[in-house]
This record gives C-alpha cells, sequence and structure tokens, in this order.
C-alpha cells in the first residue's frame, strides 16, 4: 500500500549518538555524540531513555515548535524506551513497533497525519541502544562467545524529525507500507539475509504503485542489511524482478568504518537509517547531489522465544520517497 | 518456502574460517592446559599437598582469575580471540557466568544476579549431572558384567 503526500516537509531533525557512532566516518553530521554507553545513567535501559529525551529536546530547541503528536518506538520490550522518555516529554504519544523498520513507519504515519488534516506538527523518533540489544537479544555483553562474520552490530542513539505542512527543503513524497515476509530464515546471526526479501518486496511495490522506474531515484538506501544483506538483495531484486541496483546504498554499512571498527557485516538498529539518512544523506540532498531518495529501512521481527519454538525469523520493510525542494 | 532466495542467502553468505578457527583453538587450549598443569605441579611442590587437592587449587585460581579479568572487562576479547580454546576449559563456564551475573547486577542480588547467573552456564550445570549420571550407570553396569 502506497500513500502519496501532498503537504508533509521534514523541517528539522535531531541525532543523538555514543562513542562508536561519533567515531566513524559520518561522526560530524550529528548533533551531539556521547561519550560513553552509560550518559550519566544507572543502567543501559535508562541510558536508552535518556538518548531519545536527549534527541527531542535538542529537536525542539532547533526548531522552537511543540509537536501535537509523538511517534516512535525501539527495540526493548514494551518499547521502554520511547514509553519512559515521552512520560518525561508530556505529549500525545503513539507508540509504534517494527523493529528496524520503525524510523519510516514513524515518518509515514506522521505524514498521514498532517496530509489527513489531523495535526500540523508531529515529531517521528526512534531509538536504539547498542548494550541494551545485546543483553535482550543475545548473550550479555562481557560475554565474548565468537560471532558470525554476518552479525551486525546494534548501533547506539536516538534520531527525531519534525514533521509539518510548512514548506521546508525536504519534502515526504510518499510512503510504502511493507508487508511481514517469513524469510525462511532460522540464523539469528544473519539478520541481513532475513531482511533482505522484505526490502526487495517493498522496494518493488512501491515502484508498481507509483508506476516509476528504478531510474526515478538518485539513490536507493535500505535500512541495516549489512554487506552481506546487501548482495543478497542485489542479486534476488534482479532474478526475482528483474530490477537492476545501481545507484544503491545500505545505511548499515555506511555508518561505521567496517574496517576499524569492530562491527563485523555492518550497522543494525533502528536508529542506524536515521541517523544516516537525516545527518549524511539530507546535507548531501541540501548541496544537490540527490534530488530523489528512496529509503527502505528494514525490520528483522526477532523474537528469541519464537526462534527458540523453531520458527523462521519474519521481517518487514516499509519505505519511503524523500524529494529535496530546490 | 522460497528455495530461490535460500539459494541466493547461501551464495551470498560468507564461510567461516572453521580450519584456521581449530587451529587457534588446538594452540590456545593447549596453552591453557600447560598453565593448569604448571599450577597443579606448583602447589603440589610449594604447599606440599596431594596432587588431587591441588587440582582443586588449580581450578579456583583460573576461575579468580577468569572472573576478574571478565569483570576488567578484557576476558571477551581473550575469548572471543582463542574460541574454544578458551569456552571449553573452566574459564569458558566461568567467563559465562561471571558475563551474566555482571549483565544483571543492577536489576538487583536476588531477582537480577539470584535468577539470571546461571543464564547460560545453567545448561552446562544441567547437563553435565546428567550425563554423569548416565555414565556412571553405564560403568556400573558393565562392572557387574
Amino acid at each position: 500500500m502506497t500513500f502519496k503526500f501532498n503537504n508533509a516537509y521534514i523541517n528539522e531533525t535531531a541525532t543523538v549518538t555514543g562513542p562508536y557512532e561519533s567515531a566513524g566516518p559520518l561522526g560530524k553530521y550529528f548533533d551531539l555524540c556521547y561519550k560513553d554507553l552509560y550518559f550519566g545513567e544507572k543502567n543501559w535501559e535508562e541510558a536508552e531513555v535518556k538518548l531519545v529525551t536527549s534527541a527531542i529536546n535538542i529537536l525542539k530547541k532547533k526548531s522552537g515548535v511543540e509537536a501535537d503528536v509523538l511517534i516512535g518506538g525501539d527495540l526493548l520490550n514494551q518499547i521502554v524506551a520511547s514509553n519512559y522518555a515521552m512520560e518525561e516529554v508530556k505529549g500525545s504519544f503513539i507508540g509504534i513497533y517494527a523493529a528496524c523498520a520503525t524510523s519510516t513507519l514513524g515518518l509515514i504515519l506522521g505524514a498521514s497525519l498532517i496530509d489527513g488534516g489531523f495535526a500540523s506538527n508531529v515529531i517521528t523518533f526512534t531509538s536504539s541502544h547498542n548494550t541494551s540489544a545485546e543483553k535482550q537479544y543475545r548473550y550479555p555483553v562481557e560475554y565474548g562467545g565468537p560471532k558470525h562474520k554476518t552479525t551486525t552490530f546494534t548501533s547506539t542513539g536516538s534520531a527525531a524529525a519534525l514533521l509539518s505542512n510548512v514548506k521546508s527543503d525536504i519534502k515526504l513524497e510518499s510512503g510504502t507500507i511493507g508487508k511481514v515476509i517469513d524469510s525462511s530464515i532460522y540464523d539469528v546471526s544473519n539478520m541481513g539475509a532475513v531482511m533482505a526479501i522484505a526490502a526487495a518486496d517493498t522496494i518493488y511495490k512501491h515502484l508498481k504503485d507509483t508506476g516509476r522506474d528504478i531510474g526515478y531515484y538518485d539513490l536507493i538506501l535500505t535500512g541495516d542489511l549489512g554487506i552481506y544483506g546487501q548482495k543478497i538483495l542485489k542479486e534476488y531484486m534482479h532474478s526475482e524482478y528483474n530490477i537492476d541496483l545501481k545507484n544503491y546504498n545500505d545505511t548499515g554499512v555506511m555508518l561505521y568504518d567496517l574496517k576499524t571498527q569492530p562491527v563485523y557485516a555492518g550497522a543494525s538498529g533502528p536508529v542506524c537509517a536515521p541517523l544516516v539518512t537525516y545527518g549524511f544523506i539530507f546535507d548531501e540532498m541540501r548541496k544537490g547531489k540527490y534530488k530523489k531518495v528512496l529509503l527502505a529501512a528494514t525490520g528483522a521481527l526477532m523474537s528469541p522465544v519464537m526462534v527458540n519454538h523453531k520458527l523462521s525469523i519474519p521481517a518487514i520493510s516499509h519505505a519511503v520517497s524523500l524529494e529535496v525542494m530546490l | 518456502m522460497n528455495q530461490k532466495y535460500q539459494e541466493i542467502v547461501k551464495k551470498n553468505s560468507p564461510k567461516e574460517n572453521v580450519l584456521i578457527n581449530a587451529v587457534v583453538a588446538f594452540i590456545t587450549g593447549g596453552i591453557m592446559g600447560i598453565i593448569g598443569q604448571a599450577l597443579i605441579d606448583g602447589y603440589t611442590t610449594w604447599l606440599d599437598i596431594s596432587t588431587k587437592e591441588a587440582t582443586v587449587c588449580m581450578l579456583v585460581t583460573l576461575i579468580f582469575f577468569t572472573c576478574l579479568f571478565t569483570s576488567l572487562g578484557f576476558f571477551d576479547k581473550f575469548v572471543n580471540f582463542c574460541k574454544c580454546g578458551l569456552i571449553i576449559p573452566i574459564t569458558g563456564f566461568a567467563h559465562a557466568t561471571m558475563s551474566a551475573a555482571l549483565e544483571y547486577r543492577k536489576e538487583g542480588l536476588v531477582t537480577g544476579i539470584g535468577m539470571n547467573m546461571l543464564k547460560l552456564s545453567g545448561a552446562v550445570i544441567i547437563f553435565g549431572v546428567v550425563s554423569s549420571f548416565v555414565f556412571s550407570l553405564l560403568r556400573m553396569v558393565v562392572g557387574l558384567i
């Protein structure tokens, strides 16, 4: 299902990261970088709450606007980071979960509220925290069990965007809501393979619904497929839909320096796609390097319980089309 | 089940370096064995105790240093490098238990550490007890014959 938006713009963005992200190649594009993983809090879960509140406070300061509605979510059980942050922010809040595709789902929902005339300012945000996610989904952080090459590294940070009907240089032109797709993959350390098929489906759907050719976009971005997921997506798109992804990149590959940082196949986490997009890609768009960008954030809907039940991991991908208005 | 997709995934997924990992584990595991034996020899000489008692002292020493290094935050890097060279000996068990204890210490003494400390290593205890029971039983039956 693809929505076309007439009047939805991204007015302002805020990005907050941890130490690994600021040490990466895109470090200078972020608004605030914390030096450690606790940020002065007692535990990682509260640290993630602080990430979200910091991002929203920065966004409010930069834009000077109070939002009518906030839409957001994160990776933790019961999306606690978002919920507890919203307790402090005190605004009407819609909590969402789409794993690492939360950012684009939030953008689509926010733009729908604005285009439908229900709200004039919507903040959409997401967060992830490396160690709180490791603790919940994988092994204890200090446990040094060997990792597969396909493992991805959950990024630490929070990204927020202010959407409104006031014209700005970045337009949210349309959005495609994806389907939950069975990847038939059981390997919890190969999330790229789990999500690539969902990304392929959503990108194909988007092009079909809008009647566009892949060449319409200057850049196709996927969320956090990593180096191997990227290869899988390219090959699958070619063999299944006969689409060649040429101007294509993956935010999971861009966030870190894969050669020097210990991140295996690349970055993951809900915040990976918006960090790279709001920080780096928007900057490039304003400089005129890209005019039309399709961002397909991808989420592996993994639950350790369901994996123990010997069920394969489902995935989802939501895509947004972003255009620069110069 | 999408057969074609499975094939594409398989084709594009990297191979793990099984041989190199095995060699590294063999060498580092061997070094661990040498350290263990050196400790036993040392304890029997210096403390004038039997080999059986010295073995217990050796295990306690290895567990102590594993837990200390895990808490100091660098033992995970050793394990990641040595892999089964450090996971199979008692160091692996101590490391798994200690890392879980560190992880959950902020959730309280009972609800945190108490309930989660054996999250990873609990399976080792359960199946260690079960398999030792089975093998003792087998040994007894063989002995009767």
